[in-house]
Parts: structure tokens; C-alpha cells; sequence
């Protein structure tokens, strides 16, 4: 167990463990757009940065992200020190000339007191924060359907070559974790469609609702090894085929006991 | 042939040496970039189809020699004939069979071809070695660039090649080879300075196998050709130090990371990689001495943020080049999360001489936080654009006046950008500044990679810093927001100012924008990434009031912002109307021309053209 100091006060965290992890347990508030517990981070959003420090450093400090950096003992750190707030405060500027229709980046620029971006809105802007959530859940999922493409301010998501991406299951992971909902995807019919490709959906069949699509049910069959038939139901008529199984086991314990 | 150990090598390179010195008569045709453009390789068949021709006594067709870059590369095509040292500057097909009868056949020089001072072109310099561009410098990690063939492991080991190599391995333990590097205070020469040894101790220490060497030729400045010289010029310098680092850190696998725009680069080592395994000094038990170690070359697709440690590993690892948050050192987790060490071309360069003449002997070039040299590209306004390499600390003035020759066309100097994008442009008034990691930095600029461009009075600073904005915009990787969004809005805010439009208030915000941007970047690429802009607002900051206050552009560059207009010298010799692209100018002959400002476009073509100083910028 290490100790730091956050804000002041000592705590107690596991050595290697990141910062953010420990200053959010602690309750303090600290906004974190591309951080999420189901992917590695990553560090682009730069919202978590932090001021650390050591005694023995006699007075220097540095800025780090806290999703980034491990936990060392001694460690002291600020999370809201004016010149992190004013980082903030411009980190979040620049999203909103980025992403200007978000309501996720509109109600924390509101946060910060920012009515309206001091920077050039981007002309074209799409929702897209840039924080990788979608590639890495896809990466963690085992497709890398999608990457970060192209370089610079024209940095995207996309399939390779903007094409329907030929690794994608179409599971909506992407489109789920994405947190300002930029990723479209709709069903029609039998039929998903997300990033332009488009995906049979199976039916349940007893009560003919669409449950995943087939290039999802197939994966996981494959990567869990389960039985064929394990999509053959939906979750509800699955739950009322198991209901309707324990009935007949119940009847069979009680006649068997008559 | 495999060479079994070190005796071999020596025996080897006494066979060099009498092939070598028994060719006394050498011509070597400079191959470098830019002679290359100016036709140098026909010159060099040329050489040979003469010499073919005349069948002259004591020079075979051998001794024409195709060399890396001779440093001049304004005078280029460079040949300089050995063993007198003459050199002949802009050389044309044509004047090879001069030099072929008058130089070779009787001995004579050929006065045209002679380098002449740009002050006195009436004083011509035969001998290069008086030329006062080469007197002036020290030549350490450039010592062999274009003064041997570099597709000649031979002529590499002639002049001493892989003798450090010899000596590490039979004499030395890895941990001397480590303190011999920690003694010479070798920084790094990609532009961060980070000192070498300190590096290689460090992996040495990490238990965990395997171990990379890897080699950064990402070389992506503008105007920055120093490792592009050695990589093509002397590929060996570059591998001898890498087997000497993998045996220090003991890493048996190397990797060169070499963009494609750098094709004869790639070519060049790939030669000296096969013709190095080929007399075994890479692969298994190098010179009998139970060491392995093998380089591969990985291309990289010329992304600026490539050069970036991490991003490197990550785009040799087959990755998209992006860079990752270093609070972990790659030293400790690089190419596959394993211990790396990488190290820039030009400090490869330096490791066999720091091995062969002492760690000490690099200590007492240079100054005391900066030892050794650093070879610099000069660019831009300046007569002797070329390669360059002094001892560290050596003034500005001295490397801009005395070895490049100074600014061209009588202008006066204004500003000289060193470290590449992401370094500063320091003023007249900082010329007595010597030039190593630290005073530069201090300064506001920084070394990087040794790229240095200079710039006249008709430049504006401004427009300089939107440039370079541009550059890095385009060249971010766009992973993390102030790089991405902040250098792009800084980039706006700059063409705002560029094009008239903009107000002091635009300035205070990317003050405060650059700050942030400094502060919350990832990489290096985005924390020095406002230096374009805060170096000139820091030393030009008039030049940005003049655009916003007065919507001038003091260097009359900025084309929403000057206008042209013709003066009393005018003697209407109608050139400037013929190669005005709008027909703006109107005007009898011999009588004064007129520019209509309303049709005018400021190309400047008309200013180019005049040659009695008639047009004025305003």
C-alpha cells in the first residue's frame, strides 16, 4: 500500500494503480472524457490533469494525467489548483469549437462559465471528441473494425479506407460507449446497418424478436464456445423457456414423491 | 569472406589501406542530396566514360568514387580531386573533360570551376581545406561523409572503420563501454540532448530480455538534412555505433527507422547491412567474440510525429504512429513494452570515435554541459547553404558569417530558426549566442535536430510562425486535444493576423491558448509546438502590432497587407509589364510605368524582374 496526499489529504491506494482511479474514489470531482472502466487509457482528453509532487522535489511540480500515472508513495498531489482550472477551462474551449452541438461538452463548458468558445468553430462539426472509446472497446472486443485515421486537426474515426469496415460484427459496442452519441447505426426489418455495412439480424424462434446480429452470435459462439443453438431464443423467451423447464422438474420431484 | 575475429579485421583493413593508398588519385563526385539534384550522377559516369576514353597512367576507373554530401551544397555539383584536395564547384557534364586533361593529365587546375569568396569573386580557392566554410569546422560524426565511397565497406574501413568496434569487443566490458560514453557527456543529438550513457545504463540494468537498439533517422525538420548525409554518406559510422550500444546494453536485435522520402537512405544502408553481414560484423558471434547482434530497417511513411520516441516504436511495431504518455520510460518498456534504447542517427555517428579516442577527449570539445559537436544544416538566406559541423557552443554569428558566408544580396540578417517547427527564431541581437542545448533553449529556441534557416529583412516573422503552425497542424498526430485543437486554432489566429484581419486581442489569446497548449500536450511535438509563435512574439512581438495596429507588413511579405508601386529609377524598360500575370502595369517605353492597384495581386513578379530597384514594397 502507498500513501499519497490529494488536496491535502493522506490517503492510502495500491502503488500502480492510476490517479484518477484514487481521486475519484476519494469523491472529488474531476472531469474525464475519454476515461472509462472498460478500456485502457489512453489520455487524450487531458481534462484529469493534475499537479503532482514530492517533498524532496523542494517546490517543482509537474502537470501529469492522472488516468496515466501510477501511484508512487509520497506522491503529492492537486486537483484544482487555479492554473489546472484554467487548463480546463480552455480544454474544454477548444471542444466546444470543435464540437459546438454537444450537449455533453455545451453543459461542462456551462460548468466552467464558457457561454461561448473563444476559438474559431470548426467548420462541418461533427460530435466526435476524439477520445478513442469506440477503437479501444472495438480493440479490447478483439475486431479493430475501426481506427483513428488520418493526422493532424483532421484526425477521424473511421473503417479502413472509409469503407464498410470488413472486421466489424456490428455489436454497437462503439456506438454504445461513445459519450457524446456521434456513432449512427440503425435496425430496419432484419437488418442492422453501422459504419455503412449492413448485418442479418437473427430472429428469436419462439417470438420472432431480432436479437443480435449474425456475424455477433457466430463470434461469440466461436470465442466462448458455446452450443450453435445458443441464440436460438431471446433473453425474455429464454427466461419463460427456463421458467416453463423448472415447472416440469418441479412436477416430476413432487409426482416422484407422491 | 566472414571475418573469424579481430586479427581478421585488421588484416583486412592493412589490405584496405595498400588498395587504397596505392590509388593516391581520386575524384570523388559528390552524391548528396543536393548535388544529386544538380546532375552530379551523369557527371560521375561521365568521369568514368573519360577516363575509359584516355586510359591515363596511375588512375584507374576506380578512383572515380561516388562520396555522400560535401557539405557546400549551394557551389554543388561538388568533385574534389585527391590527393591535393582541389575542389571544383558547380561542375556541369561538359567541364569533366576539361578536369580530365587539364587536372589529371597535367596537373593543372581549372580556374573557372574554383570556389570564389561571394564578397571577392575575383579571389578563387583552389583547396577546400582553405575554403573558409570548411577551415571554420570540426568534423566528428560527419568525418567520413563525402570523403569516401559509401558503397565501399572497404574505403569505411581504410580510414579506421570498425577498429572501436575491435576494441569494445576484445578489450572492453560492456559497463567500460557505458562509462566511456557517461565520461564523453555524448547528449542526444535528436534535439532533446538526454544524455547517451546515462540512457544506455539505465536499459543495461532492466533484467528483462529482450533488449532493442533502435535507430531514429526520422528526420522530418524542414530543412534539416544532417542525418539524411550521414544515413547515405558514411551508413557504417551509424551501424559501428549500433553494435557498440547493443553489445553495452546487450541487445541482439536493431532497428533503423528510416522515412521513404529518403529512398537513397534506405538503399545506402541496406548495402552497408549486407556487405556487414557478409564479413560478419552483424549477425551471430560478430568478429569471434560470442556477441550477436543484427539490424533491420523499417521504413516509416514520413509522419513529422514519427520521430517521436514512442511513436517510433509504435510505427515499428507496425502500429499507428502515435505518441503515448512516457511516465513509464521507453528505456524501461519501448518496441513491444521491452527495454529500448534509441538513439538518433548523428549520436550513432559519434560512438566509435567517443570508443576509439576516449569519452575524455569528446569532453574537452564543446562546452561543459554540451561536449562534442553538432552538425547543423544551414538553409534558407545565407551564400554557403550546406552541411556543417562545429564544436558545441560556437556563436551563431560564427557559424551564420563566418562558415555560411552570411545573407545574400547584401540584405541584412534578421532571424535564424533553429530546432526545426517546433524551435524559435532568435534575433540579431542574440547572433553572439553560443549555439548548444541549453543557451538555446534559454534563448527560447532549441536545438533539435541541428536544422537552421536563416532569414533576410524581406521576411515577416509572422508569417514565418504561420508556416511553421502549419506544419505542425498538418504533422500533429491528433490524439490529444490542445495539439490537435489548440496548434489549429493557433494556426487561425496567426492567418487572421497574416491577412490583416486580426486585433491585440487575438495575440493575448494565444498567448494564454499557447500555454495551455504547452502545459497539456502529451509529447513533445505539442508541448513545444506554440514555440513558432511564442519565439517571434517574445522577439518581434512590433512586427505583430505593426499587422494588427497599422495592418503593415513590415517585411512586406504579407499580401493583403503591402502594396507595389514604381519609382523615379524606372527608365520603362517594360519588363515588369510582360510578366505581370493581370496586366496591372501600363506605361510607355522609357517613360515611368504605373501599377494599378486595384488589378495588382502582389505576386511580387514585377519586383523580381526589375533590375534598376524601381519597385518599392510598402
Amino acid at each position: 500500500m502507498a500513501q499519497i496526499t490529494i488536496n491535502g489529504k493522506v490517503v492510502k491506494a495500491r502503488e500502480g494503480e492510476m490517479l484518477l482511479g484514487v481521486i475519484k474514489r476519494e469523491g472529488i470531482d474531476i472531469p474525464a472524457l475519454c476515461d472509462h472502466p472498460a478500456i485502457e487509457p489512453t489520455g487524450n482528453c487531458r481534462l484529469c490533469m493534475v499537479e503532482i509532487s514530492r517533498a524532496e522535489w523542494e517546490g517543482w511540480k509537474k502537470y501529469v494525467t492522472s488516468c496515466l500515472y501510477p501511484v508512487e508513495d509520497g506522491l503529492i498531489v492537486h486537483t484544482h489548483t487555479p492554473e489546472l482550472l484554467e487548463i480546463r477551462k480552455n480544454l474544454i474551449d477548444l471542444q466546444l469549437a470543435r464540437c459546438p452541438e454537444s450537449e455533453l461538452i455545451q453543459k461542462m463548458a456551462e460548468d466552467y462559465g464558457i457561454h461561448k468558445t473563444s476559438y474559431e468553430i470548426r467548420p462541418d462539426s461533427d460530435n466526435c471528441i476524439m477520445c478513442y472509446a469506440c477503437t479501444r472497446i472495438c480493440e479490447v472486443l478483439g475486431c479493430s473494425a475501426i481506427s483513428p485515421a488520418m493526422r493532424g486537426h483532421d484526425k477521424k474515426i473511421a473503417p479502413p479506407f472509409d469503407q464498410p469496415p470488413p472486421d466489424c460484427i456490428g455489436c454497437l459496442a462503439c456506438a454504445k460507449i461513445c459519450p457524446t452519441n456521434v456513432i449512427k447505426w440503425h435496425d430496419e426489418g432484419g437488418t442492422r446497418t453501422i459504419w455503412d455495412k449492413s448485418f442479418e439480424m437473427i430472429s428469436c424462434k419462439q417470438c420472432g424478436k431480432k436479437i443480435i446480429t449474425k456475424d455477433f452470435a457466430a463470434y461469440i459462439v466461436e470465442k466462448r464456445s458455446l452450443p450453435p443453438e445458443y441464440f436460438d431464443l431471446c433473453d425474455d423467451c429464454k427466461r419463460v423457456e427456463t421458467a416453463r423447464k423448472m415447472g416440469e422438474i418441479v412436477a416430476r420431484v413432487e409426482e416422484v414423491a407422491l | 569472406m566472414r571475418l573469424e575475429s579481430v586479427k581478421e579485421l585488421a588484416l583486412l583493413r592493412y589490405d584496405a589501406v595498400v588498395k587504397r593508398e596505392a590509388q593516391s588519385k581520386k575524384i570523388l563526385v559528390c552524391l548528396g542530396p543536393g548535388c544529386l539534384a544538380g546532375g552530379s550522377e551523369q557527371i560521375l559516369a561521365e568521369f568514368k566514360i573519360q577516363l575509359k576514353k584516355k586510359k591515363i597512367k596511375g588512375v584507374k576507373l576506380e578512383a572515380v568514387k561516388q562520396t555522400g554530401c560535401q557539405g557546400l551544397c549551394a557551389r554543388g555539383p561538388l568533385v574534389t580531386i585527391e590527393p591535393e584536395g582541389i575542389m571544383y564547384t558547380k561542375v556541369r557534364k561538359p567541364d569533366v573533360a576539361e578536369i580530365v586533361e587539364s587536372t589529371l593529365i597535367k596537373g593543372e587546375v581549372v580556374e573557372k570551376l574554383l570556389y570564389s569568396e561571394p564578397q571577392d569573386k575575383k579571389k578563387k580557392i583552389p583547396h577546400y581545406k582553405d575554403i573558409p566554410f570548411y577551415s571554420g569546422q570540426t568534423k566528428i560524426a560527419l568525418r567520413n561523409v563525402g570523403r569516401i565511397d559509401f558503397h565501399e565497406i572497404n574505403d569505411y574501413i581504410a580510414v579506421g572503420g570498425y577498429a572501436a568496434l575491435a576494441k569494445v569487443l576484445t578489450k572492453m566490458k560492456p559497463k567500460q563501454v557505458i562509462d566511456e560514453v557517461v565520461t564523453s557527456g555524448l547528449r542526444g543529438r535528436g534535439g532533446a540532448g538526454f544524455p547517451t550513457g546515462r540512457k544506455w545504463a539505465t536499459c543495461a540494468k532492466i533484467e528483462e530480455e529482450p533488449r532493442y537498439v533502435l535507430c531514429n533517422g526520422d528526420e522530418g525538420d524542414p530543412g534539416a538534412f544532417m542525418d539524411r548525409c550521414i544515413m547515405e554518406g558514411d551508413p557504417h559510422s551509424v551501424l559501428e555505433g549500433m553494435i557498440i550500444c547493443s553489445y553495452a546494453v546487450g541487445s541482439h536485435e536493431g532497428y533503423i527507422y528510416v522515412r521513404e522520402e529518403y529512398p537513397l537512405a534506405i538503399v545506402n544502408l541496406q548495402k552497408a547491412i549486407e556487405d556487414a553481414r557478409e564479413v560478419g560484423l552483424l549477425g551471430k558471434n560478430i568478429l569471434g567474440s560470442g556477441h550477436d547482434f543484427d539490424i533491420k530497417i523499417s521504413k516509416g511513411a514520413g509522419a513529422f510525429v514519427c520521430g517521436e520516441s514512442s511513436a517510433l516504436m509504435k510505427s515499428v511495431a507496425g502500429d499507428v504512429g502515435e505518441p503515448r504518455a512516457k511516465y513509464i520510460r521507453s528505456v524501461q518498456k519501448g518496441l513491444h513494452d521491452k527495454p529500448t534504447v534509441l538513439n538518433n542517427v548523428e549520436s550513432y555517428a559519434n560512438i566509435p570515435v567517443i570508443l576509439e579516442k576516449g569519452g575524455k577527449w569528446f569532453a574537452s570539445i564543446g562546452t561543459k554541459k554540451s561536449t562534442g559537436t553538432k552538425a547543423f544544416s544551414l538553409a534558407g538566406k545565407v551564400e554557403n547553404t550546406g552541411l556543417v559541423e562545429v564544436p558545441m557552443g560556437t556563436s551563431l554569428k560564427e557559424i551564420i558569417f563566418d562558415i555560411g558566408g552570411g545573407v545574400p544580396e547584401g540584405r541584412e540578417f534578421k532571424a535564424v530558426q533553429t530546432g526545426g517547427p517546433s524551435g524559435g527564431c532568435l534575433p540579431a541581437s542574440k547572433l553572439d549566442l553560443p549555439v548548444d542545448f541549453d543557451s538555446l533553449t534559454e534563448a527560447g529556441s532549441m536545438m533539435g535536430s541541428g536544422g537552421m534557416i536563416i532569414m533576410d529583412n524581406r521576411t515577416c516573422m509572422v508569417e514565418i510562425a504561420r508556416y511553421f503552425l502549419e506544419f505542425l497542424v498538418k504533422e500533429s498526430c491528433g490524439k490529444c486535444v490542445p495539439c490537435r485543437e489548440g496548434l489549429y486554432q493557433l494556426y487561425q489566429l496567426c492567418t487572421k493576423i497574416t491577412k490583416g484581419q486580426g486585433c491585440e486581442e487575438d495575440i493575448a489569446l494565444m498567448e494564454k491558448l499557447s500555454k495551455t497548449i504547452q502545459t497539456a500536450s502529451l509529447c513533445g511535438l505539442g508541448q513545444s509546438g506554440p514555440n513558432p509563435f511564442l519565439s517571434t512574439i517574445q522577439y518581434f512581438r512590433d512586427e505583430y502590432l505593426a499587422h494588427v495596429r497599422d495592418k503593415k507588413c513590415p517585411g512586406g511579405v504579407c499580401r493583403e497587407l503591402i502594396r507595389f508601386e514604381i519609382n523615379d529609377n524606372c527608365n520603362g524598360c517594360q519588363a515588369c509589364p510582360k510578366v505581370c500575370p493581370v496586366n496591372a502595369i501600363s506605361g510607355e517605353k522609357k517613360k515611368l510605368h504605373v501599377i494599378d492597384q486595384d488589378l495588382c495581386t502582389r505576386c511580387g513578379s514585377c519586383e523580381a524582374v526589375c533590375r534598376y530597384d524601381a519597385i518599392d514594397v510598402f
